[in-house]
């Protein structure tokens, strides 16, 4: 069960939640304008874990996702309330540097997106504004260790200086993983980064979130079924912007415990 | 089953497999119930029935798992509909095994029809194979219905024919004591006895399918065993 789903919980609780888990997400609630996306939404991302998010589209996987790292601030009209914590830390707090905090919880979005540079520069661009290296052999050296842990070195190492818009969709789309690896990232989100790629690419690109989970935290938005059962270890199911059940994947999709869970998983009608 | 999913090709496929395993726990039924009364009036020709009815019932296995391979293959299933369909692949094993079983019992029907089954011992051996069945014919119900509380209940019913059991391994030993040449047609029927036993236990095997396909979960507590028979020593008086 949904250990957050507590409405009253004692302070002592709270502050214990949020030092176990990398994020805590308590009472989110957001408004798009008029029309609210999200309702008191209780969610905790564990640390190292895969967590993915499904639902329906339009039911606010999205919407969450985009208030871990606060990437709901550049939409005009949106409004987030609730608490969202990072490390007990809250993340909306005035005190909080944006730019730093995307640099800690970094973003991989669902159409591969370089910039129009060299695949060395895509890689070494974070770096640099953050000032993690200064000598041309510290960024060497971030561009190798990002573009391996990327799963992309072996494809590129001879052409770093080609244009990444010049690779394929899986390997523009490992390129953005490397890129937001490359600022060391404690949580890593992920928006459907398979939706437009192949079964292989797919495969390369589920491969490396496996691979990834040992030293990040990663939440994921799928909108396949599969996806989300091969890749994550807990999963969360939204539906009308309500968070309807989270727990172990393994449990979701053999015995869930809520019926529209169940439906949406099964490709019934409710 | 109350929803039906967006792919109504798949509910197609599902009701298939539950036709076929409600059909082969049909003939599963029909072959046991036939191979005790061939074995009580020494009727050969039901017996050879039986034997060859068993051919039908394993095919009908094969079918349910290449239909089930096929369609795990293709939707994917998840949740209740992979349980339906890992369920399904179970109680078509166990109902084959049923079929197995009946056919043994037919087969031995040859050898003690020389000697003749003692009134009392086919009574015995008659009673044994009603309770069997009775229990082979309500988890079949159950599993029409996926009853999870009555799937319970039948698995916590089969003690009865334990120890039904084993007072007919008791008499067929004291049988086999009074004459040796008891020994052959009692050894016969001691093993007919032991089919219908085990036609009980998947039975019970059923049941407990049937409960973790409604529930997702196994069924709650310690098998009820009554089968004392393996400690049973009858002493010449
Ligand atoms: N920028 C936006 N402006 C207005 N409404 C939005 C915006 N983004 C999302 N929404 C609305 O919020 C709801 C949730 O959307 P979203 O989080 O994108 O869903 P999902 O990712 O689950 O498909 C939808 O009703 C959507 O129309
Ligand atoms: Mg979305």
């Amino acid at each position: 069960m949904n250990m957050i789903a507590e409405t009253k919980l004692e302070p002592k609780q709270v502050q214990t939640m949020q030092n176990s888990f990398k994020m805590l997400g308590r009472n989110v609630t957001v408004h798009y304008g008029a029309k609210q996306a999200l309702f008191d939404v209780n969610l905790a991302i564990r640390q190292n874990t895969v967590t993915a998010l499904i639902g329906p589209s339009g039911c606010g996987k999205s919407t969450f996702l985009r208030c871990l790292n606060r990437m709901n601030d550049t939409i005009d009209n949106c409004r987030v309330g609730g608490e969202i914590t990072l490390e007990g830390q809250d993340i909306y707090d005035p005190s909080i540097d944006v730019v730093e905090l995307r640099a800690r919880v970094g973003m991989v979005f669902q159409k591969p997106n370089p910039f129009p540079k060299s695949i060395y520069e895509n890689v070494a661009y974070g770096p640099r504004i953050h000032g993690l290296a200064r000598s041309k052999v510290d960024f060497d050296q971030i561009v190798e260790t990002s573009l391996i842990k990327a799963g992309l070195w072996n494809e590129v190492k001879d052409r770093l200086h080609e244009a990444g818009t010049g690779l394929s969709g899986g390997q523009q789309q490992r390129l953005c993983i490397a890129r937001a690896v490359a600022v060391s990232p404690e949580v890593i989100l992920m928006d459907e980064p398979c939706s437009a790629l192949d079964p292989i690419a797919t495969a390369k690109v589920e491969e490396l979130i496996h691979e990834l989970r040992s030293n990040y935290t990663i939440v994921i938005v799928t909108h396949s079924m599969q996806q989300a059962a091969r890749v994550s270890q807990r999963t969360a199911m939204f539906h009308l912007g309500q968070l309807v059940e989270e727990n172990d994947t393994d449990k979701i999709f053999t015995n869930p415990d809520e019926s529209r869970t169940q439906d949406y998983i099964m490709g019934r009608f409710g | 089953m109350a929803s039906t999913h967006i792919y109504t090709a798949f509910d197609e496929e599902l009701k298939y497999l539950a036709r076929r395993i409600s059909e082969m726990g049909g003939l599963a039924e029909q072959m046991v119930s036939e191979a005790v009364q061939a074995l009580v009036n020494s009727d050969t020709a039901l017996a050879q029935k039986v034997v060859s009815d068993d051919v039908v019932l394993d095919a009908a296995e094969r079918e349910v798992g290449d239909k089930a391979i096929i369609i795990i293959a293709r939707r994917q299933p998840v949740a209740a509909d992979l349980r339906e369909i890992i369920g399904s692949i179970r109680i078509a094993s166990d109902l084959e095994r049923v079929g197995d079983l009946g056919k043994n019992t037919a087969k031995r029907v040859i050898a003690v029809q020389e000697s003749g089954v003692p009134r009392k011992l086919a009574r015995g051996i008659e009673h044994l194979s009603e309770l069997a069945l009775m229990q082979l014919k309500e988890v079949l119900d159950v599993y029409a219905n996926r009853s999870a509380d009555k799937a319970q209940s039948i698995r916590d019913r089969d003690e009865e024919i334990d120890a039904m059991y084993t007072s007919i391994f008791r008499e067929l030993l004291t049988y086999m004591m009074e004459d040796p040449r008891n020994i052959t047609p009692c050894t016969h029927l001691l093993f007919c006895a032991k089919n219908i036993e085990r036609i009980g236990d998947h039975a019970t095997n059923i049941a407990e399918t049937i409960y973790y396909m409604a529930t997702g979960s196994q069924p709650e507590g310690e098998r009820p065993k009554d089968d004392t028979a393996n400690t049973v020593v009858v002493t010449k008086a």
